[in-house]
């Protein structure tokens, strides 16, 4: 056991010498917060002001280039008689629960088949990571394409196997619409899930299995209650962190569909984006993004109490 | 692993399912890069296979390349992602290194706070921040990205640095302390040249999610000559007219090859950094 410099310093009496500004700097607790002055400073302005700033936004009628008027929780009583912000909150649950559970199963299979032997595994694992590595944006415009109402690939596909031209309209129907943007959040986010959830089968003993196989354990026993227990806290925090991103999504809908068809596809970003950014009304904008925080909120606090535990 | 099957059944058992998944992939890089090749009249014929190409040309990338701005984009993009992920380690490293080794009152709860910080999406904080940035005369300045990434980016490196400083052994550090170094000595002449493979880390995963970012980029940058590539692709390639998919595809491809390449070299390091999060955390 190592004995840490601040004890060893402790032990030792020492003469009182004549206060320096070295060693004032010196001390454990000001080094620290000089250190993380310049940081916290930083995010306090960019992170903590913005907040606040958004926070005071909402209850403001603020168009554009204009001064505001406080209206107090004005913005927010329009947003729940607003038919459209229902319609969202919706949107973003389904498209936050279904895209989560694909990512988790898939992410699942995907760890599992990686966690064999086989041959040029490196090389195979660095590319199917690619999907989480490349732009979000430049990898959904190529979904658009493939996607396209006159000239969908998977269409033509389709009509070459006898399906009725001109094959499913992917991003016109609204059902289809969501089906598609659920769909390329899986594949975008399939590669997180598995890496790490290979990173964890890895550390199950492989001991384990074979006392289980001893027992007579069949493989899916063994998956059920060998592996899944181990990787369960695992699966937990990638959950929690992926949920939190999809929840607040905004690249792959503002690209592929802008909300549409009918408000099909707005999510809670999209929609504050169109009432600030389109309509200039930055008051609205702020109180529907702001209507994201309870849930995110509850999501923080649920991964900060997990990490704290443990740590 | 005690498995009790043939030789072929262990094929298909073991490469069915990665084949699948590797299909899935790179299915959309593979239409990228066809679709890239093909000249106009492939692409827009309803009677050619359209999974293959007949007379591959480069006319696409030759017109990306001269009749838009797309290198300035790719320019931009460099140039705002390489200074955002400096500053950012530089910052992270400021406000992982005493968390990590110094046992100060707060310690914990300031470690915390950070992580949280960095789960904040920035569709919570983009209103407010687009109006800060007005204030500041900063629109249209890659300035304005350059300031707003490591909002995101700082929290992910301090928290991703916090967990790699940990596993580093204090030994050599508190030898340095007896000889009579100050702690700003011991941190920048025995401690940060022990951590590259964390900052490798870091760097990497920063400069990949500067890379990607959109919303900042998309509300602050609305001169072609300030857009980064994700911005520029979106607002002016994307045209009324149908005949522009090739050299979409084009673009898609190229904006994603810097990443590729750098992630490429340093692939091992980026799982790290992807699993250390949740395995470690």
């Amino acid at each position: 056991m190592a004995i840490r410099a601040e004890e060893f310093v402790g032990i030792a009496p020492r003469p009182r010498r004549p206060f320096t500004l070295g060693e004032w700097v010196d001390r454990g607790t000001v080094f620290s917060w000089l250190m993380m002055a310049p940081p916290i400073l930083f995010i306090l302005a960019f992170v903590g002001y913005p907040f606040c700033y958004g926070i005071f936004l909402s209850l403001e009628n603020r168009p554009v280039a204009q001064p505001g008027t406080f209206i107090g929780l004005g913005n927010f009583i329009k947003e729940a008689h607003d038919p459209v912000f229902w319609q969202v909150v919706r949107n973003t649950f389904v498209y936050t629960g279904v895209a989560t559970l694909l990512k988790m199963v898939g992410g699942l299979g995907l760890a599992l088949a990686m966690n064999q032997d086989f041959k040029f595994k490196n090389i195979i694992r660095a590319l199917l990571l690619l999907p989480f590595i490349v732009p979000t944006v430049l990898s959904t415009v190529a979904f658009m394409w493939m996607l396209d109402p006159a000239f969908s690939v998977i269409n033509r596909v389709l009509i070459g196997f006898g399906w009725p031209k001109p094959g499913p309209s992917w991003l016109g129907s609204p059902i289809l619409a969501m089906c598609s943007i659920i769909a390329i959040n899986t594949w975008r986010g399939l590669p997180f899930y598995g890496i790490t959830l290979l990173a964890g089968l890895q550390t199950v003993p492989v001991e384990l299995y074979e006392a289980a196989t001893i027992d007579g354990a069949s493989g899916w026993q063994r998956f059920r209650y060998v592996t899944l227990p181990i990787l369960q806290p695992i699966i937990l925090i990638v959950t929690l962190f992926s949920v939190i991103f999809t929840f607040a999504d905004f690249q792959l809908v503002y690209v592929l569909t802008h909300g549409g068809p009918q408000n099909a596809t707005a999510l809670f970003a999209t929609y504050a984006f169109d009432i600030a950014m389109g309509s200039g009304q930055l008051g609205l904008g702020a109180a529907v993004a702001l209507a994201m925080l309870p849930a995110l909120a509850l999501l923080i606090v649920a991964i900060t109490l997990y990490l704290r535990k443990k740590s | 692993m005690i498995t009790g099957y043939g030789p072929i059944q262990r094929t298909v058992r073991v490469w069915l399912p990665v084949l699948f998944f590797l299909f899935v992939a790179l299915l959309p890089f593979y239409w990228m890069a066809i679709t890239s090749v093909k000249p106009n009249s492939e692409l827009y014929s309803m009677r050619a296979n359209p999974l293959l190409v007949h007379a591959p040309t480069l006319k696409h990338y030759v017109d990306l390349l001269t009749t838009t701005s797309f290198m300035v984009w790719t320019w931009n993009t460099m140039v705002v992602a390489v200074i955002s992920t400096a500053i950012s380690l530089v910052l992270g490293i400021m406000l992982a290194y005493p968390l990590a080794r110094i046992n100060f009152p707060g310690a914990g709860l300031l470690a915390i706070a950070v992580a949280s910080v960095y789960l904040v999406p920035q569709p919570l904080l983009f209103i407010p921040l687009a109006d800060v940035i007005n204030r500041l005369n900063l629109g249209n300045t890659l300035t304005s990205v350059i300031l707003t990434y490591p909002t995101m980016l700082v929290p992910f490196c301090a928290w991703l640095l916090l967990g790699y400083f940990k596993t580093v052994p204090i030994e050599l550090e508190e030898a340095a302390r007896i000889d009579g170094a100050t702690r700003f000595q011991t941190m920048r002449r025995i401690f940060l040249p022990l951590c590259t493979p964390g900052f490798i880390s870091a760097g990497i995963f920063a400069f990949t999610l500067a890379q990607n970012e959109f919303l900042y980029a998309l509300i602050f940058l609305t001169k072609s000559s300030v857009r980064t590539v994700p911005v520029g692709v979106i607002s002016e390639l994307i045209k009324g007219d149908v005949f522009y998919w090739g050299q979409l595809m084009a673009a898609a491809l190229l904006g994603s090859i810097p990443v590729a390449i750098i992630y490429s070299f340093f692939v091992e390091h980026y799982v790290a950094g992807l699993t250390s999060g949740a395995v470690k955390g």
